[in-house]
């Protein structure tokens, strides 16, 4: 990687932002908007790995990965904010205990 | 310190830092500029390590659609966050714990295990200093991995279909066009011609 920046050090960083999406998906346990903001934290420190891998490695697999990885999250992050936009339109509520409706 | 390793040192903090605020803050809003600014940070992070192209788009695809969207939905939901955040701390010490562990085994695996030769040596697609990143991305993109790179348009074309599909709501009060019945229209149908005699019009 040269210039000083090993690799432990991205991977300290990844580590820090992944704790911190999983820590904020436990305190937000009604905020179901926040949740997925920390779901999109996780997939950045993921990417940040493998971007860091990459160079490390010399390799441009790790990249083409983050590429896809990108698409997914985009992808998540439409698919969620919809199903929070139809629940809100029929519960009034995006607070995860009330999405009970599928118990039976 | 090097010049790079200080701007490595910048980027670092400040993406932990907003992280933090994104999890902590009181108003959504904050969060999702919060995540903005982490964002912008990542891709401080990303350049340094010689990924340009993956940079840039982090920029283009996350603050320029995803937080976007997230302010919009923040916004467009009239909801009282103030009552979300009852109970906030009540689930803080699970997610302590959790999270403590959690960081310590990824501190140790990070801090602990070393990249055998081997590996180093036998990467698939070998970066070139010579060609700039984008371009060396544009050739195996459309070439050796056309499959994937296709089915991420599938996967992002059926993220637009549901999220189109679910959000769809016709309302049965509203005036709408119906295509079908314009363009199947006849003339036959509206318009009638009628002869009138001379001077009884009227």
């Amino acid at each position: 990687m040269g210039l000083g920046i090993e690799l432990g050090h991205y991977l300290t960083v990844a580590a820090i932002l992944f704790t911190l999406g999983v820590f904020g998906i436990f305190i937000n346990r009604k905020n179901i908007i926040v949740i997925l903001m920390s779901v999109e934290l996780i997939l950045l420190a993921v990417n940040l790995n493998m971007v860091a891998f990459s160079a490390a490695l010399n390799d441009l697999q790790g990249q083409i990965f983050a590429l896809l990885i990108l698409t997914v999250a985009a992808a998540e992050a439409a698919i969620g904010l919809a199903i929070l936009v139809i629940f809100y339109r029929n519960r009034g509520s995006i607070a995860v205990e009330d999405v009970n409706q599928l118990k039976g | 310190m090097t010049l790079p390793l200080f701007f490595f040192y910048l980027f670092a903090a400040i993406l932990v830092a907003s992280a933090l605020m994104v999890i902590s803050a009181r108003n959504p809003v904050h969060a999702v500029l919060f995540l903005i600014l982490a964002f912008f940070n990542a891709s401080g992070l990303f350049m340094l390590a010689g990924a340009e192209f993956l940079a840039l788009l982090l920029i283009v695809v996350y603050v320029g659609a995803v937080a976007v969207l997230f302010l919009f939905v923040v916004m467009m939901l009239d909801v009282d966050f103030a009552s979300l955040r009852q109970g906030f701390l009540q689930y803080a010490p699970v997610g302590v714990v959790v999270g403590v562990i959690l960081l310590l085994e990824l501190l140790l695996l990070a801090g602990s295990f070393v990249v055998s030769p081997e590996a180093a040596s036998g990467s698939v697609l070998p970066i070139d200093a010579a060609t700039d990143n984008m371009r060396a991305i544009g050739l195996v993109l459309y070439t050796r991995y056309v499959f994937l790179f296709q089915g991420a348009a599938a996967v992002l074309l059926v993220a637009m279909i549901g999220a189109i599909v679910l959000t769809l709501r016709h309302k049965t009060n509203v005036k709408r066009q119906n295509p079908v019945d314009q363009v199947a229209r006849r003339p036959s149908e509206t318009l009638e011609v009628v002869k009138v005699k001379s001077g009884q019009g009227l």
